[in-house]
């Protein structure tokens, strides 16, 4: 019988490939917005006590305190409401990407609080400007510092991309989820699932642990 | 504030009969509360059983993982990367799916329930390892002085202290897995983010059932904050005493 479920199995493999470009391409995408949001959020936030660092601690606590399934639903069916109707990829990649930014903030505003104070001072004494200091002292070091954690919340992206299958994109869990319909044998269709995952996924771990050793400053605690 | 977007809905009315939002209705907001207060009810113990079920998993797992007894390691490593690298929901549906393939029968929220303790146990032994490697070798050796075997090392010196150092990355754990507890409404178990769509799909109001579910997540979450605030506090103060 698994021979045979096997073979059926196999017959679908087009729809996994196509799934996993899906699950690819809405992670890339939201990978580099969320990155864009999450750096200009995170320099932003990191004066506190500004007014601008206490509308976007309302952002980032919404974004962290709730499921990214709620924020999803929010964005597909209730903008609808207000005549934001959005196709279910744009709806997804745009959630990823506001979910992402929210974690990117943190990452990267304690990244540049972490940077000692000195370095500004020193910089600022030698006459640069305010923003010359961020843009050329704070934010390199900053930013060095927040690679690891970065990359480890690329790795959350993915999975959490998974999520999206239920407002009907055809991504890699969807694929397992229609072809299991078929195929009833669980272990093996999620297995495949798990194995395509693994296959997009496990290298950025890697990558993260690698990163982890060699910027390793012990201060961070993400 | 939701007065003001629904007085937007309003002006979309006249352009699109198609949107039938008229205002934010706390009515059905309050006609269903029973519902939200059920469904947090069960977030709330499915958490809780769920965290119980992944510090049993994450111990285990880590103790394996810093045996040094190849046998046990190995399969622990697996484990703990194999679950780091998967999404949640699709190890959910491979237990929902995969479990009835295998001839064991049983209902969605145990299923639920064991999908979210090992997907967060495997990132528990991770926080204990890292914790682990925080303690000074000389306590090891100290227990070792006192004639301690392996176990007893384990549970009585370096566990004890490594849960202390890691309570703060465990209360971070604790609300990444209420938020993941979201998932197992895709299996149909009945508890917080359900009871919103179960009043989507009676009612057709998307924004007054998942907003709700959305405040009543966030409530959660800052008592967990809150919790975490505190204990750093509190550990501050001691360790600079």
């Amino acid at each position: 019988m698994w021979g045979f479920y096997f073979d059926q199995l196999m017959n679908s493999m087009p729809m996994f490939y196509k799934g996993m470009g899906v699950t690819v391409a809405i992670s890339a995408l939201s990978l580099v917005g969320g990155t864009i949001i999450g750096v200009i959020t995170g320099i932003l936030r990191s004066n506190k006590g500004t007014f601008m660092s206490r509308i976007l601690s309302i952002y980032v606590d919404f974004m962290r305190g709730t499921p990214f399934l709620i924020q999803l639903f929010i964005i597909f069916f209730i903008l609808p409401e207000f005549g934001l109707q959005m196709e279910a990829l744009t709806a997804a990649v745009v959630s990823l990407t506001l979910y992402a930014g929210s974690y990117i903030c943190e990452i990267v505003s304690a990244s540049i609080q972490a940077v000692p104070s000195g370095q500004e001072e020193a910089c600022r004494s030698l006459g640069h400007t305010r923003n010359q200091a961020m843009i050329l002292v704070v934010l390199p070091q900053a930013l060095r510092m927040a690679l690891p954690a970065l990359v480890g919340q690329y790795v959350l992206l993915i999975k959490d991309s998974s999520i999206v299958s239920v407002i009907g994109l055809t991504d890699i869990t969807r694929a397992g989820w229609l072809t299991v319909q078929r195929v009833p044998e669980g272990i093996m269709v999620f297995g495949l699932v798990g194995i395509l995952y693994f296959v997009v996924c496990y290298p950025l771990i890697q990558l993260s642990n690698i990163l982890e050793k060699k910027f390793s400053t012990g201060e961070m605690k993400l | 504030m939701l007065r003001h977007v629904s007085s937007r809905g309003m002006a979309h009315l006249h352009t699109d009969s198609s949107h039938m939002l008229e205002y934010f209705n706390f009515r059905i907001i309050w006609e269903y509360m029973p519902l939200f207060m059920e469904g947090l009810y069960h977030t709330a113990w499915i958490s809780l059983v769920g965290i119980i079920g992944s510090l049993i998993v994450g111990m285990v797992a880590c103790a394996c993982r810093i045996s040094g007894i190849k046998l046990l390691a190995a399969p622990a490593v697996v484990f703990i990367e194999v679950i780091r690298s998967t999404p949640l929901l699709a190890q959910l549906y491979f237990l929902y799916f995969g479990l009835p393939s295998l001839g064991i029968q049983v209902n969605e929220l145990t299923t639920g329930i064991v999908a979210l303790s090992f997907n967060s146990g495997a990132y528990v032994a991770e926080i204990l390892r890292a914790g682990i490697k925080g303690i000074p070798a000389g306590q090891v050796e100290a227990a070792m002085g006192q004639g301690f075997n392996v176990y007893q090392r384990f549970f009585y010196v370096i566990l004890p202290q490594a849960l202390a150092n890691t309570l703060p990355p465990m209360l971070g754990q604790a609300i990444v897995l209420v938020k993941d507890s979201a998932v197992l409404s895709l299996i149909s178990v009945m508890e917080l983010t359900r009871a919103g769509q179960m009043l989507n799909s009676e009612r057709f109001m998307p924004s007054e059932a998942f907003l709700t579910v959305a405040v009543l997540y966030l409530l959660v979450y800052y008592v967990l904050k809150g919790l975490t605030k505190f204990y750093q506090m509190r550990m501050t103060r001691f360790r600079s005493a």
